[in-house]
C-alpha cells in the first residue's frame, strides 16, 4: 500500500517542485520590478544627496576606467589579428578596420563593458547591500525616517546608469586603437587605408546605439546587484549567495536582453 | 491576556490583536499590551518567541498580518505618508550590534538623522552630538570609526544615534545580548541614566533578568507568541507562574529536562 501510494504521490511531488520554482522565479522577477520602479519613483525627491552621487559615480565610472580600458584594448587587438587571418584568405584585408569598429561600438564594447561592471560593481552593490541588511544598518535607516532606497539605492542605480556610456564610449576608442595598432603594427596593413575603412562604414548611430545599450546594461546590473543586496536573508552566508547571484543574473539578464535591445534599436 | 496598564489613560502605545506569521508558522499570536507616556516598559522572552519581531512592529519594520499598532492615538500602517514619516520621526531604536554605518565615523553617524531630517548649522551638529556622546559616557570618540569601537562602545554609539534627534519613544533591541556581566551594568545605568535625564518612553526587549529588573518600571513575558504576564518589577518576581519563576531563577522546565 505505501509502494503504490508512494508512487502514486510522485507525479504531485514532482509538480510541486516545479510550482514552487516557478514561484520563486516569479518572486525574483517581482522584486527586481519593485526596486526598479521605487528607485524610479525616489529618484527625483529631495533631499538629492549630490555627494553620494558623485561618490558613487567615482567609483562605478572612474575606477572601472582601467579594467573597462583594458579589456576593450585588448578585444580590439584580438579582433583585428583574426580577421585579418581570415579575411587574407579572399584578399579582404583591407576590411580589417570597418569589421572592427563597427563590432565594436555596435556590440563587444558595450557588452564586455557591461559584463566587466557587473563582476567589479554589481556584485560589490549585492555585497554592500547585503551586509547592511544582515547588520540591520538598512533597517537602521528605516528606523531614522529616511528610505533606504532613497538614500542607498538612487545614487548607485544613477551613477552606474549614468556612467556606462562615458565608459563604453571610451572602450570604443580603446578597442579601434588596439585594433590598428595590430593590424598596422604587427599584420603590416596600410596605415592610410586601414584607418580610412574604419570610419568609412561607420555611422554615428552605430555608436548611438552601443551607448544606449550601455545605459540601459548599466541600469538592469545595478538594479539587480541592489535588489540581491537588499533581499538578502541568512548572515555571512547569504551576503556570498546574494554576491554570486547577482554577477550571474546580471549577465545573464544582459547577454538576453542584448539580442532585443540590438532587434530594436536597428 | 492584555497588558493593560489601568492607571494610564491614554497609553503612548497600544499594540491591539497583532497577528504575524512567516512562512506559515505563526510567531505572534494575539498580543495585546500598552505602554505609558514616560515609562519604562520591558519584554523578556526566550530565543524565538517573538521578541524582536514585536519590537520591529511597533516602529514598522514590519507590517502585521492582523491587529493594529497605535502611537498617540494614529495607526502605524498609515496610508497618509507624511503622517508615517510624522510617525516614525517619534522613534529613536538601538539595534543589537548596533547597526552603525560602518563607512561612516562615530560623528557621521550620530549626526546622519540630524543632517537629514533638521536645518540645523554645523556648529549645532557637533554640539549636539558631543552632548549625545556624554549622555552614554563616550566623549571623544567621535572620529573613530565603527569598527575601533568594543561591542559595548558600539552599542552606546547606538544609542546616541538613536537619542540624537530627541525621540518620544526609544525602543532597545536586546541591549546586552553578548555583553560581559561589567559591560551590560554599565549599558543599564545609561539606559537608567538616559530615562531619567530625557522625556522619553520606553520599550526594551530582553532574556536578561538581572538587566530587566534594573530598567524595567513594569515588565511583559512572551511566550510563543503571546503576553503570558505583565506587572511591576515586584509583583512579577512574586508571580506563581511555573515558567516566569524558572525563566527568572534561569534554571530548565522540566519538560527540558530529559
Amino acid at each position: 500500500m505505501n509502494a503504490s501510494s508512494r508512487l502514486r504521490a510522485a507525479p504531485l511531488l514532482l509538480l510541486e517542485s516545479l510550482g514552487q520554482r516557478a514561484t520563486a522565479g516569479f518572486e525574483e522577477v517581482g522584486r527586481f520590478f519593485t526596486i526598479l520602479a521605487s528607485t524610479l519613483y525616489w529618484m527625483f525627491r529631495r533631499p538629492f544627496d549630490g555627494h553620494q552621487w558623485l561618490k558613487q559615480m567615482v567609483r562605478v565610472g572612474v575606477d572601472s576606467l582601467p579594467v573597462v580600458g583594458l579589456t576593450a584594448l585588448f578585444t580590439g587587438m584580438v579582433l583585428a589579428l583574426q580577421t585579418y587571418r581570415g579575411f587574407e584568405r579572399f584578399h579582404a584585408e583591407a576590411y580589417v578596420g570597418s569589421v572592427v569598429s563597427l563590432s565594436l561600438t555596435r556590440e563587444l564594447a558595450p557588452v564586455l563593458a557591461a559584463l566587466m561592471i557587473a563582476g567589479r560593481i554589481g556584485s560589490s552593490l549585492a555585497a554592500e547591500l547585503g551586509s547592511m541588511r544582515v547588520t540591520e544598518q538598512i533597517d537602521a535607516l528605516y528606523a531614522m525616517a529616511t528610505e533606504p532606497i532613497h538614500y542607498l539605492i538612487v545614487p548607485r542605480v544613477a551613477a552606474t546608469t549614468l556612467m556606462l556610456p562615458p565608459l563604453v564610449a571610451c572602450a570604443d576608442g580603446l578597442g579601434v586603437l588596439g585594433g590598428y595598432s595590430v593590424a598596422v603594427g604587427l599584420m603590416g596593413a596600410n596605415p592610410v587605408v586601414y584607418w580610412e575603412k574604419t570610419f568609412q562604414f561607420l555611422d554615428l548611430n552605430d555608436v548611438f546605439s552601443g551607448l544606449i545599450k550601455a545605459a540601459v546594461f548599466g541600469l538592469i546590473l545595478s538594479v539587480t546587484g541592489c535588489t540581491k543586496g537588499f533581499f538578502t536573508t541568512g548572515g555571512a552566508e547569504g551576503v556570498g549567495r546574494s554576491t554570486t547571484a547577482a554577477v550571474v543574473m546580471a549577465s545573464v539578464v544582459i547577454l538576453v536582453s542584448d539580442f532585443f535591445l540590438t532587434k530594436i534599436l536597428f | 491576556m492584555t497588558a493593560t496598564n489601568p492607571s494610564t489613560p491614554v497609553p503612548k502605545i497600544a499594540v491591539v490583536d497583532l497577528w504575524k506569521s512567516f512562512g506559515g508558522k505563526p510567531v505572534l499570536r494575539g498580543i495585546d499590551l500598552e505602554v505609558a507616556s514616560g515609562e519604562s516598559f520591558v519584554i523578556v522572552g526566550g530565543s524565538g518567541a517573538g521578541k524582536s519581531v514585536l519590537l520591529k512592529h511597533l516602529i514598522g519594520l514590519i507590517r502585521p498580518d492582523r491587529g493594529h499598532v497605535i502611537v498617540d492615538g494614529e495607526d502605524m500602517a498609515c496610508a497618509d505618508p507624511a503622517v508615517c514619516l510624522a510617525l516614525r520621526k517619534k522613534f529613536g531604536m538601538s539595534f543589537q550590534e548596533g547597526a552603525l554605518f560602518d563607512s561612516l565615523s562615530v560623528f557621521e553617524n550620530i549626526a546622519f538623522p540630524l543632517r537629514r531630517h533638521t536645518s540645523m548649522s554645523e556648529a549645532e551638529i557637533t554640539h549636539r552630538v558631543r552632548e549625545c556622546l556624554e549622555l552614554v559616557h563616550l566623549p571623544g570618540v567621535e572620529h573613530k570609526a565603527p569598527s575601533e569601537l568594543s561591542g559595548g562602545m558600539r552599542r552606546r554609539v547606538g544609542f546616541a544615534r538613536a537619542i540624537a534627534m530627541k525621540p518620544e519613544i526609544l525602543l532597545f533591541d536586546e541591549p546586552n545580548t553578548g555583553l560581559d556581566p561589567i559591560t551590560s551594568a554599565v549599558i543599564d545605568n545609561v539606559i537608567v541614566e538616559m530615562r531619567e535625564h530625557l522625556p522619553v518612553t520606553m520599550v526594551t526587549i530582553t532574556h536578561d533578568m538581572k538587566s530587566a529588573f534594573r530598567i524595567a518600571d513594569r515588565l511583559a513575558m512572551l511566550r510563543e507568541g503571546t503576553i503570558v504576564a505583565a506587572a511591576r518589577p515586584e509583583e512579577f518576581r512574586s508571580l506563581p507562574d511555573p515558567y516566569i519563576q524558572k525563566f527568572i531563577a534561569g534554571e530548565p522546565l522540566e519538560e527540558d529536562v530529559a
